[in-house]
């Protein structure tokens, strides 16, 4: 094989995060307690850095340590999402994590390796490659979850989420051992080579397509395998739920991308059934469990779930066009995330995490500003025009009945009507209802305002101009099948 | 065809302006925000009115075109245009929106600047609605008018504003969604285009075009509203402010309407025909039943909210029967409602403003106190009831001429329509402004003030005017309505 060889200029951006974060934890240790701002803006420093690294990359294709590792427009555009998220992690939380005594190098050595997991996943191009990311990523987000060990509903949180995330792993690696079986190769276009012999009706591959799909679907919290999610989204401290449910949702998109598209496109029989079921369970339970929640990050959580089945419609429209409009709608869901989670990060204080919806009673009073930008953030998560969230939907539905399946786009729409009704509910607490005399809202935060600001606004303003964020989305996929 | 950018200019300059708006805010007592929007609506009506001046009459072809792609990848344009029929309802945003910036000049207890600026940005997205002629563009504005509205009846509304704004926005947002799909379904028809003309062209299977009219059916229908998805509309208008009910009967309800002609009419005209038995039952079922239901309301904006669906109910009568003066006339109908729900609650708005009630019990005698209030609203009254000389006589008299040309049953029954509409509508103005003073509060009214005279007198004046002077406005519709009328007997199955 002609591009199998040791390119490893390929993975400067994963290389630079590792040294960094290595980095990171040296410095942290030697400066001390007083100077823990040094850790932070290293850490910033370090992300603006991988950035400007991937964006060099932007346009270069081929594989590097001998085809373990792989570079195309797909990875360079994915990685500088996942990076730009890691970074809005960061400057949402700083005051955060001051006020609550976590404002340590560890969160930000945690955060870079998970990180690093995510880009290792994205990149990765062998099975064992792809398991390697998201362990790590998923261990440095057990970590962070249970980071508060004082709070035992953090640690709770911390330990559902690593049982079940390590069984989601076990799952999603006897799939991969199963189809390792099958072809005898790790590598993943050798297994879509070594498919084409096997055929699809076997049972084996069956067996492992419903392994390595269950895993996925664990690991975005689609139902029926969301149960870790809410009380993970809800025990974990705010920044951490952050990022929880940006960065891996795209970074799991990927890891579908590379094993069942790449490797096992063979099989999409198989497994654009399974994911029809997770996504009719997932609208179902998403959409209507989140209406009988009062605490807004447990709503958010369930509200996740309906994301994922409406993001996996794309998935089961199964096209080029039914990918891209999937990745697109991960993009900006989290996008949309960052922005909700990031509003109670910037509403919280010490002692007041502003994480029920009655919290946020008469908003639009003692913060009209913050009020309006939760109109934005909500009308865009419901998918109401002119908002980018519904892009999101259009890109997945247009997909879907490209593909013939009017009737589970109709049956999503109506989904939408009804998630609709709790986001509208949040509104109401806020925009409607008097103001509460006992709430006081954490001290003015300009760093967490300005990029909650800018967060929320581009979800309108691109909900106005959407075209070149579109076009970017759907060149990340262009050829991919 | 010329492009000047008008009818952009159109949709951006008032949405824009509320921003505007918005970032002045309520300081100084609220007066800067109330002059800026007073100038931005008027500076938004004066945009619109070159495209009056300018319209060619003698073409059904779309005027003002703007074409420029949107997004590209999904082929979506920002596509703009006009014809007769779309005309009428963007002049009758425009100067609505300056009227109702004007009656809120002082009656608006809080965060005036807010109120006026939603008000500004859904005037923008309703003419962006009217214009539109890309099918995503269409939806855009369509529901992006929900969230100003949503708003408005949720801040500013009565008690129950908030069961009210939340059915008003899920309602509307159901009806929606499927046409959506509809949408999305007719793009892989058309040949990989979202453009409405092309969606015209498009041919289309008989069970096809059933399914889409029938997504298209609710989604109109629940915004128009028609019988029997019309419940979110009574409380909609009573909880809403003055305001919010002036633009939700006078131009929302019309967008239901001009759906049907835009979209129903010319993509799916074989499914038209097919169930307009369908349409004409609804209708009259609006028309008979609902204006009994208007007659025996207590509360004064709920009655002229049932009143407005009775009305709504010759306007989706006139459209399918396929006449082109049944058809003429429903257009004509929704521009008189326009002006005369406008007034009607405008009229109501008044009295609240003044009692803070809306129980007709509580009124009696207003005649004695407010001459001039009295006779205005006689004068919409009349217009409501369809008198001779007013514009309700024109639209209704030519829905009922169309009909009987070739429905003469359903047209019989619909003519009863306007003997009910007579009856709750001068049994609501005998309670209110007739007989004896017996309430000590009613003895206190003062009459109108200027500014009510100002807006209530130039709706007068256009009341009047369409009655009985209804040729220029029926000259605009003609060509376009004679080219509606050929698309829908053009079969458009295959084969």
């Amino acid at each position: 094989m002609q591009n199998a060889l040791f390119h490893w200029s390929f993975a400067i951006p994963e290389i630079w995060v590792l040294a960094m974060a290595c980095v990171v934890l040296l410095v942290d240790v030697f400066v001390g307690e007083r100077q823990r701002d040094v850790a932070y803006v290293l850490s910033i420093f370090s992300l603006l850095a991988a950035m400007a690294l991937t964006c060099s990359q932007m346009g270069q294709t081929g594989f590097a340590f001998f085809g373990q590792f792989h570079l195309d427009p797909f990875t360079s555009i994915a990685s500088f999402l996942v990076e730009l998220l890691s970074l809005l992690v960061l400057l949402y939380s700083r005051k955060y994590l001051l006020r609550r005594a976590l404002y340590r190098g560890e969160v930000f050595v945690l955060l870079l390796f998970a990180l690093l997991g995510a880009l290792i996943l994205i990149s990765g191009s062998n099975l064992l490659v792809l398991y390697l990311g998201l362990e790590l990523l998923a261990l440095s987000q057990y970590a962070l979850v249970a980071f508060q060990r004082g709070n035992l509903r953090a640690t709770e949180a911390g330990l559902k989420y690593f049982i079940l995330g390590a069984l989601a792993s076990a799952l999603l690696l006897y799939g991969m051992s199963l189809l390792y079986g099958l072809t005898g190769t790790l590598d993943l276009h050798q297994i879509a080579i070594g498919l084409v012999n096997v055929g699809g009706a076997n049972y084996l591959l069956m067996l492992a397509v419903i392994f390595l799909v269950a895993g996925i679907a664990f690991k975005f919290g689609a139902a029926p395998f969301h149960m870790w999610l809410p009380d993970a989204y809800q025990g974990a401290p705010t920044p951490v739920t952050l990022f929880m449910s940006s960065v891996p949702k795209i970074a799991i998109f990927a890891l579908f991308l590379r094993i069942l598209v790449d490797g096992g496109y063979g099989s999409i029989e198989i497994w654009q059934q399974l994911f029809v079921a997770l996504v009719v369970v997932s609208l179902l339970i998403g959409n209507v469990v989140a209406i009988a929640q009062t605490n807004l990050k447990r709503m958010l959580a369930y509200s996740t779930v309906g994301n994922m089945g409406f993001l996996a419609l794309g998935i089961v429209a199964g096209t080029q066009n039914g990918l891209a409009s999937a990745f697109f709608y991960a993009v900006v869901y989290a996008f949309m995330a960052t922005a909700a989670f990031g509003l109670i990060v910037y509403l919280s204080r010490e002692g007041f995490e502003a994480e029920e919806i009655s919290d946020l009673r008469g908003l639009v009073r003692t913060r009209p500003w913050a009020a309006f930008l939760l109109l934005i953030i909500m009308f865009s998560l419901a998918g109401v025009p002119p908002t980018i969230g519904f892009y999101a939907k259009l890109a997945v539905f247009q997909a879907l009945i490209e593909a013939h399946f009017v009737w589970l786009a109709v049956f999503g729409v109506l989904m939408a009507v009804v998630g609709a009704f709790y986001y509208l509910r949040v509104l109401k607490v806020a925009l409607f209802d008097p103001p509460a005399e006992d709430l006081a809202y954490g001290a003015d935060d300009p760093l967490a305002a300005s990029v909650l600001t800018v967060n929320s606004l581009a979800l309108l303003i691109l909900g106005i101009v959407p075209g070149a964020l579109v076009a970017f989305c759907y060149h990340a996929l262009q050829g991919v099948l | 065809m010329h492009s000047f950018g008008l009818l952009s200019a159109a949709i951006w300059a008032p949405i824009i302006g509320g921003f505007l708006v918005l970032a002045v805010g309520d300081r100084a007592g609220g007066n800067p925000a109330r002059w800026l929007a007073l100038l931005v609506s008027l500076l938004t009506f004066a945009i619109t009115l070159p495209l009056f001046t300018g319209f060619d009459t003698h073409t059904a072809a779309m005027q003002f075109v703007e074409r420029v792609p949107w997004i590209p990848v999904f082929h979506i344009t920002y596509f703009l245009g006009i014809d007769g029929i779309s005309l009428w309802f963007i002049l009758l945003t425009s100067f609505l929106t300056v009227l109702v910036v004007i009656a809120s000049w002082r009656n608006v207890p809080m965060r005036i600047a807010q109120y006026l600026a939603a008000f500004l940005i859904m005037d923008g997205l309703m003419i962006g609605v009217f214009c539109a002629l890309d099918a995503i563009l269409f939806y855009v504005f369509w529901e992006a008018m929900l969230i100003p509205m949503f708003l408005i009846i949720g801040v500013w509304g009565g008690p129950r504003r908030v069961y009210a704004t939340i059915k008003f926005f899920l309602y509307t947002f159901l009806g929606s969604v499927l046409m959506l799909v509809a949408f999305l379904y007719l793009y892989f028809h058309s040949g990989d285009s979202f453009s409405l003309l092309a969606f015209q062209k498009t041919p289309l299977g008989a069970n096809a075009q059933i399914w889409i009219f029938l997504a298209f059916l609710i989604a109109f229908a629940v915004k128009i509203p028609m019988w029997p998805v019309h419940t979110w509309l009574p409380d909609a208008h009573v909880e809403a402010p003055t305001g919010g009910s002036v633009i939700l009967a006078a131009i929302m309800l019309k967008m239901g309407a001009y759906g049907f002609l835009r979209l129903s009419l010319p993509i799916t005209p074989d499914a038209s025909h097919q169930l307009a038995w369908l349409m004409i039952v609804l209708s009259l079922i609006a028309i008979v039943y609902i204006a009994l239901i208007a007659i025996v309301q207590q509360d004064m904006k709920k009655l002229i909210a049932y009143s407005s669906i009775a009305h709504m109910g010759f306007v989706t009568l006139g459209l399918f029967v396929f006449t082109q003066t049944a058809i003429e006339g429903a257009i004509i109908q929704m521009l008189s409602h326009g002006f005369v729900s406008a007034a009607m609650f405008l009229c109501v708005g008044v009295l609240y403003d003044r009692m803070h009630t809306r129980d007709i019990q509580a009124y009696g005698g207003v005649a004695n106190v407010m001459p001039i209030f009295a006779s205005l609203m006689m004068l919409f009254a009349m217009a409501n009831v369809g008198l001779p000389g007013t514009s309700g006589f024109v639209g209704e008299f030519m829905v009922v001429l169309g009909t009987y040309q070739v429905h003469p049953w359903p047209a019989i029954i619909a003519a009863t329509g306007l003997i009910t509409g007579a009856g709750y509508t001068l049994w609501l103005f005998k309670r209110v402004i007739f007989g004896g003073i017996i309430h000590a509060e009613v003895a206190a009214l003062n009459d109108l003030n200027g500014r009510e005279i100002l807006v209530l007198g130039s709706l007068a004046v256009f009341v009047l005017l369409q009655g009985v002077w209804p040729a220029p406005f029926l000259d605009i519709v003609h060509q376009s309505v004679a080219h509606l009328l050929q698309q829908v007997a053009t079969s458009k199955v295959p084969g």
